[in-house]
């Protein structure tokens, strides 16, 4: 059976040759007409067409849009802040990088929309540091939607007014963690906050109430009142509705982007048929699907789930389907949409160590698990790769990364230990034989690991 | 006066022990009232909450009702209200108490969490605690005794950090040692008001430090090694002079000011090594100023009286006292006594005695500066509400002692007896001290006790019992921490034999049994004894002196009374 076709939603335009990040282009593909169609809609109007499209969270928690705005405190008298986390760092993930680089102004409308919807007067796009290129276009275009009076006071003729501030990041994953940003935001170490008491939508940026959305979610809203809230929610699958991006990196022979209802199609039609498969020779061993913090799937390896009238479906890790709650139900994420295809010519003791040695440098430090944690266990797969490897060593990892999950303050906890919990788990025997197969496989020509 | 509010209670669960707390007590604290430990390191009774050393994770839990009738779901098993418990768990100093909120402190999974957190805490720690100052009174050594494993899986290096760090002139910084509670980053922001203090770099790598140009040289910077709750801060005056379990503890009040924090004076074998603030809620809540941390030196300065004088030559303290009382009974109205608001309540009841004894005008020496407006008030003398208090003065006293002044130029005054005070810094010029005949009961040797007719050493506040009565009109008490050097006399036994011998009404040398002196005779402290006063001081009523214009401007848990009449 073939693969689902794309439905191109958010990337409807993107790689479209011709098609440039100016407003001219834009407007003439259609641009800003569903932000004037917005503002002339109730603001209660837009956030309950948001609610009933069932729009999740793009970012990497899948928290559902409505119920976020729903919680935002509208009665403190104080302003509500609008802020766009752009600070795209999960490793595998590359997707709002592309909305802002080639189509910045879907995102500009985005928000603008939900700025109306959510009567905030000031909108701060936070892009991740390494992104320059991204946050230069973003100027521009703001620039010039300011220009054309679709941001700043009183946009398209109406009292209404909200001002977009592109804000750089100095370069830190943990300021992707939506309290950590504000906290940098504000000036700060993004040093993430403790919850409760400071849930962004009653004590966020600059203590007032403030809503905290990925690029990608935002751009959903401006379709979502383009077709409705009700139509949008027929896209997709019940609960895991609308379009997402998927971003296909590692051993398959056409690693890219992909657009797709979500849940419509499987892991394994995404990477045999649409990606191509594995690489000549060679076979799928591992699959991180929802960027390196969720938990790795092993080829082979099946699920046994319950359906909702009590049977029981068995699925193997080609037969999930890329939505949200079955990927959690196998025991992994959804997440940032990441998916990372190891082959059998990893060897996944290295790999892990990579991907400790990521999470160790990015510890903001300020909790001790996390914190001590990473490091050790950097410093344990480290050792197992450049130095000595024991038998015991893998249960060790796994100890202390029980020791971080669910004790931390903020996700980070989890996104760190998630990988060494899952790949200790499921690969435990490539942990214990390690003492033996590290010469061997240091002897291919390999990269050297860090 | 207004009633203040009555606490809403509201009734916990920790441990399967009900108690009912103030609504929003956190849970550390709500669990320490029923005799729970909760431990921890970056929490601080006086300080923000972070929850960041995550050593305090509870078990969390709500008794549970059915989301549409509101109504108790009841478990059959135990007859009682379900209990929902959160499986991820809590950290306590976030954790406020709410009605029917159910805390478990004694399960596996808590048990894991500490352990593992104080696994975490130790794997980059360097373990010096043979040469750490901290040692004895580390919140790691307890905490890793009570909640640890007890042993290392660690085989790694440890990070290598900055060892000796002088942050300021009196604190000095381990980094190694430093677990990155932030506790001494928040006290100098939100207590001192003096932001110096940050992390730089990130993860385990983390490294507390001074921001750049910047250095923590505030009067408050020794607090932060207070509250270290690891050897990481230490103060560089007492680091490496002894182990804190060899020295005694002693309650003391801080004498710079009346604001009058409450203090620990630690001793060992009659010499002081440290002072550290005393808890005291209504006063310095757990800090005090750097200042009054070096009194102590004083003790043993090179310049302490070390024996009775009579025109210069040492004398026995006989002998000095019968010079005394000759020297004031030859001048018969012709006396004056200068006091001191240095002195304790007591010495200054006895001074009152005295002067009654002698006819004699009193006077007291004022010390006003600029008061910080935490712990150090504009009044320097920490007892000059005890001399109102006492009857030794009716009036504050004015900057210099001119009324004595003139007196002595017109010759109306020929003898003077000076508590402790030095003439001369307090306004006298030499010529005019040199007119009469001084008598000194004092502890250091000054420009009037090296002329003085008589010298009677005395002992300083660490060498015996008293009470001061502080800008609150609180009367507070200090105690004898280390006996006084060979050659110095209890004020009180000085200044009450000085009585007996001018002809006076006698009057008890002894604390104890002055107390019931005092207490008859001053209005105000009849209920009072000396051994049953509170460890937090007992508020005297201000009432009789409401009138009077005091120096002091706001400081902790402290309003000017015009302060207070104006938003009453």
């Amino acid at each position: 059976m073939p693969a689902p076709q794309q439905r191109r939603i958010i990337f409807q335009h993107i790689d479209e040759p011709g098609y440039t990040p100016d407003l001219a282009c834009y407007v003439r593909h259609g641009g800003y007409e569903i932000l004037k169609k917005a503002v002339a809609m109730q603001p209660a109007a837009i956030i309950d067409e948001v609610k009933r499209s069932g729009l999740r969270g793009r970012g990497g928690a899948g928290f559902p849009c409505g119920v976020k705005w729903g919680l935002v405190d509208r009665k403190s008298g104080k302003p509500i802040y609008l802020v766009v986390n752009a600070d795209e760092s999960e490793p595998g993930t590359f997707k709002d990088r592309y909305i802002m680089h080639q189509d910045p102004h879907q995102l500009i409308e985005g928000i603008m929309i939900s700025a109306w919807a959510n009567n905030v007067k000031q909108a701060y796009i936070y892009i991740r540091g390494e992104m320059p290129h991204g946050a230069r276009i973003l100027e521009k275009a703001i620039a010039e939607a300011r220009a054309a009076n679709l941001v700043g006071p009183k946009i398209l003729g109406t009292d209404y007014g909200c001002d977009i501030f592109v804000h750089r990041g100095a370069g830190a994953y943990i300021c992707g963690e939506e309290t950590g940003l504000i906290e940098s935001l504000e000036g700060k170490r993004p040093y993430p906050r403790i919850k409760p008491p400071y849930f962004p939508a009653v004590l966020g940026l600059y203590q007032c109430p403030t809503i905290v959305n990925n690029v990608e979610t935002l751009c959903h809203v401006k379709h979502i009142v383009d077709m409705g809230g009700d139509n949008y929610a027929k896209i997709g699958t019940p609960n895991n509705t609308g379009t997402r991006i998927l971003c296909v990196s590692g051993h398959v022979r056409k690693p890219g982007y992909f657009e797709y209802e979500v849940g419509k199609i499987t892991l394994g039609e995404l990477l045999h048929e649409v990606c191509g498969g594995p690489l000549p020779g060679r076979k799928f061993k591992a699959v991180i699907p929802g960027g390196s913090s969720a938990k790795i799937l092993k080829f082979g390896e099946t699920f046994t789930l319950k359906n909702k009238d009590g049977s029981s479906r068995t699925l193997s890790v080609e037969d999930i389907p890329m939505d949200f709650d079955t990927l959690a139900a196998c025991g992994t994420m959804g997440g940032s949409g990441g998916v990372i295809v190891m082959d059998d010519s990893v060897n996944m003791v290295e790999a892990l160590a990579n991907i400790n040695a990521f999470y160790a440098h990015e510890s903001c430090g300020q909790c001790t698990p996390c914190r001590e944690g990473s490091l050790w266990m950097k410093r344990i797969s480290h050792r197992m790769v450049h130095d000595r490897a024991r038998p015991e060593d893998g249960a060790l990892l796994k100890s202390v990364a029980d020791q971080i999950a669910g004790r931390t303050i903020c996700a980070f906890g989890e996104a760190c230990s998630w990988p060494t919990q899952s790949f200790v788990l499921k690969f435990g025997d490539e942990f214990k034989a390690y003492p033996e197969t590290r010469n061997a496989s240091k002897t291919d020509g390999s990269l050297e690991l860090v | 006066m207004i009633a203040p509010p009555k606490p809403d209670l509201v009734t916990v669960n920790v441990d399967g022990k009900e108690i009912a707390v103030p609504k929003g007590t956190n849970v550390i604290e709500a669990a320490r009232l029923v005799g729970v430990d909760v431990p921890y390191y970056c929490y601080h009774p006086k300080l923000s909450v972070v929850g960041n050393c995550r050593m305090c994770l509870i078990e969390m839990g709500m008794p549970a009702v059915d989301p549409a009738t509101k109504a108790p779901i009841m478990d059959p098993a135990t007859g009682k209200q379900k209990i929902n418990w959160i499986p991820r768990p809590q950290i306590g100093c976030a954790t406020n108490a709410a009605p029917g909120l159910h805390i478990r402190t004694n399960t596996p999974q808590i048990k894991d969490c500490r352990e593992g957190v104080m696994e975490f805490l130790l794997v980059n720690h360097p373990l010096d605690c043979p040469i750490c100052d901290q040692a004895g009174e580390c919140k790691l050594q307890e905490q890793s005794t009570a909640y640890g494993r007890g042993y290392s899986r660690y085989i790694e290096q440890k990070n290598v950090k900055p060892k000796r760090t002088q942050l300021g002139p009196r604190v000095t910084l381990d980094d190694e040692r430093c677990i990155l509670c932030s506790r001494c980053i928040r006290f100098c922001k939100e207590v001192a008001r003096d932001d110096v203090l940050g992390f730089v770099d990130r993860g385990s790598y983390s490294t507390l430090t001074c921001y750049p140009g910047k250095a923590l040289a505030n009067n408050y910077s020794l607090n932060t090694v207070d509250i270290c709750p690891v050897g990481a801060l230490t103060s560089t005056d007492f680091r490496f002079k002894m182990r804190v379990w060899f020295l005694k503890q002693t309650d003391s009040i801080d004498t710079e000011s009346s604001a009058g924090a409450h203090t620990i004076v630690w001793s060992r074998e009659g010499v002081i090594y440290r002072i550290t603030p005393r808890r005291n809620d209504g006063v310095n809540d757990t800090w005090m100023a750097d200042s009054g941390r070096e009194l102590y030196k004083a003790v043993r300065a090179g310049d302490r009286l070390a024996a009775p004088r009579v025109d210069g030559a040492v004398a026995t303290v006989d002998a000095g006292l019968r010079t005394a009382a000759d020297v004031l009974k030859a001048a018969p109205g012709a006396v004056a006594i200068v006091g001191s608001g240095r002195s304790s309540v007591e010495e200054q009841f006895v001074t009152r005695k005295l002067a009654e004894a002698l006819q004699a005008p009193v006077s007291l020496v004022s010390r006003i500066g600029q008061g910080d407006g935490l712990l150090v008030s504009a009044d320097r003398n920490p007892n000059v509400r005890g001399a109102l208090v006492t009857g030794l003065i009716q009036a504050l006293p004015g900057p210099q002692l001119t009324a004595l002044a003139a007196a002595i130029d017109a010759g109306r005054v020929k003898a003077v007896v000076s508590v402790g005070e030095d003439l001369i810094a307090a306004g006298l010029t030499p010529a005019q001290l040199a007119k009469v005949a001084v008598v000194y009961v004092g502890t250091h040797e000054n420009a009037t006790s090296t002329g003085a007719k008589v010298v009677l050493p005395s002992l300083t506040v660490f060498e015996k019992s008293g009470t001061f009565v502080n800008q609150q009109f609180r009367l507070q008490r200090f105690l004898k921490c280390v006996p006084g050097p060979a050659g110095a006399t209890d004020d009180l036994a000085l200044l009450s034999r000085l009585v007996a011998a001018v002809g006076g009404a006698p009057v008890p040398g002894e604390l104890h049994a002055l107390w019931a002196l005092l207490a008859a005779e001053v209005a105000g402290l009849a209920p009072v004894t000396f051994a049953r006063l509170p460890d937090t001081g007992l508020l005297l009523d201000p009432t009789p002196f409401a009138g009077l214009p005091f120096a002091e401007g706001a400081g902790l848990h402290y309003q000017p009374a015009a302060a207070v009449a104006a938003t009453a």
